[in-house]
């Protein structure tokens, strides 16, 4: 399969090439409802890819089930739209093939917390160099308004007529009190700039990045987010010289700010529990985590000559002939 | 026997294994010498004193016998002229998933079928592969599904209750044409059911147990040695018609040693690296051939081929649609796959009679069982025979032939079927064991069953017994 020479050359005849253009990552025409969030994730990772020129034939994007995961079909890369919560385990499956690809994981609050919550959780303790983008609007649009294990208690739904009778479950506290975390993020989709920035900074980073994005649901949730929006007393700006770095005509928007080192993860911890204010920005990062792949990574890098005299060695052990019984 | 032992050791319970191994060797009329030499290999790291104790019960047990019991029996070995491996059948089925150049096999434990997991754990990363153990049955699924498709075809070894688990995932690579090799060491079911005893109870969950029509290749190992070759032909099979391939043993084949000739590893059973050229233009991910369903897997890294892969129901360019004529086009050409498959196949050999009253049809580990059988029925003046099926998904053509030379035809199995004249059960209500559902689905033969589900290997004598009153009687059980 991976030829470093072919790539070595690829690399090189690269520089020469034409770059790709935002173009090249587009797919098929987005069926999501108008206003709805998930636009400016696509938008942010398409950007991303022409930014990066990621070769659309190396990245894959891997999604569940609900609207988060119809993205891998807009985009003009390879895409695989997995089952219900399981794009998780199916990434690490390509990556773990496939270290050379870059691979993204779009998922929803259903998908990731709720029927996936288990992958999810080992998938941090994996640490593969994967993106995982979260879209958590709070809600299941695809299935049509039921209560999510991100909604709110008293969300009324149709599967909550009365209001959902839970607190919601907190994706990212959940995630920073794992072992083996190694970046974990908050962004919202009405503030592109810093959601863009903050999903660069994932990609760039060596391990399982996990950014949680609030996104807005325009056709079951229309007013959900709207203190938030229109109230950015509501939010606090995380930014450090080792974290996001954020153009002042964009930071001044925001009225509270905190400089806060994503290698502080007590000080992320508490960030992330429930409060006045919602985090935006890199809360914790840790690039020293141990990669899943670097050390399993022992595919294909015997020759098929080795491979059966590996083999060859085996059978040796359990051969029986009259001259050595114990071969 | 104890106080024979306690003569060499003070602790008879950890003696005795070595003084019954004299006692067999005296029974079987085999001399010791073969016995010391293995007793001392097995010994060779432990101390003098160790080893000679060893010996001693061993020959203790050779005399005991000799003085003390009137029988012995006589069978001559048969030397064999080509080295042999003897192993297990999940050692074996491990070998061969390392012979068949699968390089990821992602599972999660489980009885009976862990054994062949550590001995890939240890050895797979010496021959260029690795063992990832998931979270869950389902991860395991996904991670070989999401390895298969970036990649060589990878393989999951579970048994019943992961299968189960797995269905979901199954239908994904059928529905995606995602080579994947699906290895179930079956055992007693349902639920937790009998973990560490054998059932072939789950052929019609491989058959059927995903959800809507998923076409998958269903074969089973019915020695030591197919747990060996199966893999092999597996991925063979997965690669070429970009499908799901289910490989089942049984809680026996998992632990029986049988000794089967070394086998010659063969290159290009490693080979075919990733295709990574470029895809013309205009080639389609989904551009099925008409006569065949088959088309060219477009893999990550092959620049012209990007496109979203997906489990629901899609065009030839893997667009989701959902229109009536692009479903049944998708799955026409998914089906027609496994009949380009079924017209490379051959009917097995029948065994004894090639045609007369009786037929015993079989799959799995109860090969030898039932054969044995045939042969005591045949020494009775009997005219039977025996079939024995390694592709049950599908079927090879001639076998609809070979079942109508027969008077009568019998299934024998290890799963649960009703005995015909019960106060409940009658021919309107019964049910059959899953193989003979299968015969008589598609043969519109009256295939009738006989079963035991005993979580035991079935006994020559009692399949013997069986196929006697179903002659006798038309009844195989009474």
């Amino acid at each position: 399969m991976f030829n470093p020479i072919e790539t070595l050359i690829r690399s090189v005849t690269d520089i020469d090439a034409d770059p790709y253009s935002l173009g090249d990552f587009l797919g098929v025409d987005s069926r999501w409802c108008q206003r709805c969030g998930n636009n400016a994730i696509l938008t942010a990772v398409q950007k991303l890819c022409a930014e990066e020129q990621l070769a659309p034939e190396k990245t894959v994007f891997v999604s569940g089930i609900g609207c988060s995961s119809r993205l891998p079909h807009y985009m003009g890369t390879y895409g695989f739209h997995a089952l219900h919560g399981r794009a998780l385990p199916v990434a690490e499956g390509i990556k773990i093939r496939r270290p050379d690809l870059h691979v993204f994981v779009t998922t929803g609050d259903g998908d990731c917390c709720s029927i996936g919550a288990g992958h999810w959780l080992h998938a941090i303790r994996y640490n593969m160099n994967i993106t995982v983008l979260l879209h958590d609007n709070q809600i299941y649009g695809l299935t049509k308004n039921q209560v999510s294990p991100t909604s709110p208690r008293g969300l009324v739904s149709n599967t909550s007529p009365h209001g959902a009778s839970l607190d919601p479950l907190n994706p990212l506290a959940a995630t920073l009190g794992m072992s083996n975390i190694s970046f974990v993020a908050q962004a919202v989709d009405w503030v592109p700039s810093v959601l863009y920035d903050v999903i660069e900074q994932a990609f760039h980073h060596r391990g399982l990045s996990f950014v949680c994005i609030m996104q807005r649901c325009p056709n079951y949730l229309p007013d959900h987010f709207e203190e938030y929006i229109k109230n950015p007393d509501r939010l606090v700006l995380l930014t450090h010289a080792r974290g996001l770095q954020v153009e002042e005509s964009i930071a001044r928007r925001f009225k509270h700010r905190e400089e806060h080192d994503p290698a502080d993860l007590d000080r992320a911890r508490e960030l992330s529990m429930p409060r006045d204010r919602i985090p935006l920005g890199i809360l914790y990062r840790n690039p020293e985590v141990l990669c899943y792949e670097d050390v399993r990574s022992g595919v294909e890098h015997l020759s098929v000559a080795e491979r059966m005299a590996a083999l060859e060695r085996e059978f040796d052990k359990f051969t029986v002939d009259a001259a050595s019984p114990q071969g | 026997m104890e106080q024979i032992c306690l003569q060499y050791t003070t602790n008879p319970q950890r003696g005795k294994n070595m003084f019954v191994l004299g006692m067999l060797g005296w029974l079987y009329g085999q001399d010791l010498d073969l016995a010391r030499e293995q007793v001392s290999f097995t010994f060779r790291t432990k101390s003098k004193d160790i080893l000679n104790r060893n010996l001693q019960l061993l020959e203790a047990g050779h005399e005991w016998s000799g003085q003390n019991l009137d029988f012995r029996f006589e069978i001559a070995s048969a030397p064999r002229e080509e080295a042999q491996i003897v192993v297990n059948g999940n050692t074996a089925l491990a070998l061969g998933i390392m012979a068949s150049g699968m390089e990821i096999c992602a599972m999660y434990p489980i009885t009976p079928a862990t054994s062949a997991s550590h001995y890939l754990s240890e050895m797979f990363e010496n021959v260029g592969g690795m063992v990832h153990q998931a979270e869950d049955e389902i991860a395991a699924c996904a991670f070989a599904i999401g390895a298969s498709y970036a990649g060589k075809c990878a393989v999951t070894i579970t048994s019943g209750p992961g299968m189960a688990l797995k269905q979901e995932l199954i239908g994904l690579a059928a529905m995606a044409e995602i080579p994947l090799v699906i290895v179930n060491v079956q055992r007693g079911g349902p639920s937790t059911g009998l973990p560490t005893k054998v059932e072939q109870g789950d052929l019609l969950q491989a058959m059927f147990g995903t959800h809507g029509d998923a076409p998958k290749v269903v074969m089973a190992a019915a020695t030591v040695e197919d747990c060996f070759y199966q893999p092999i032909a597996a991925r063979k099979i997965a690669e070429a018609f970009n499908l799901p391939v289910i490989l089942l043993t049984d809680a026996n084949l998992a632990t029986a040693q049988q000794p089967f000739t070394r086998p010659r590893l063969r290159k290009e059973w490693f080979a075919a690296p990733i295709d990574q050229s470029a895809i013309p233009e205009g080639e389609r991910p989904y551009d099925w051939d008409p006569t065949t369903g088959l088309r060219r897997r477009f893999t990550p890294g092959q620049p012209g081929g990007m496109h979203t892969l997906t489990g629901l129901a899609h065009d030839r360019y893997s667009r989701v649609a959902y229109d009536p004529a692009s479903n049944e086009d998708g799955l026409r050409h998914r089906s027609l796959k496994l009949a380009a498959f079924q017209k490379t196949l051959t009917a097995p050999a029948v065994f004894g009679d090639p045609d007369g009253d009786l037929l015993v049809v079989g799959w799995g580990s109860t090969k030898g069982v039932i054969e044995e059988a045939v042969e005591q029925l045949r020494s009775e003046g009997r005219r039977v025979g025996a079939l024995h099926l390694t592709y049950l998904q599908p079927m090879a053509s001639g076998i609809g032939e070979i079942l109508k030379r027969f008077r009568q035809v019998l299934s024998v199995e290890m799963n649960w079927s009703d005995s015909v004249e019960t106060s409940q059960t009658t021919l309107d209500n019964r049910r059959y064991s899953n193989l003979a559902w299968l015969l008589r689905a598609r043969y519109l033969i009256d295939v009738d069953c006989w079963s035991e589900v005993q979580g035991q290997p079935l006994k020559p004598r009692t399949v013997a017994q069986a196929m006697r009153n179903k002659l006798k009687q038309g009844v195989a059980r009474v």
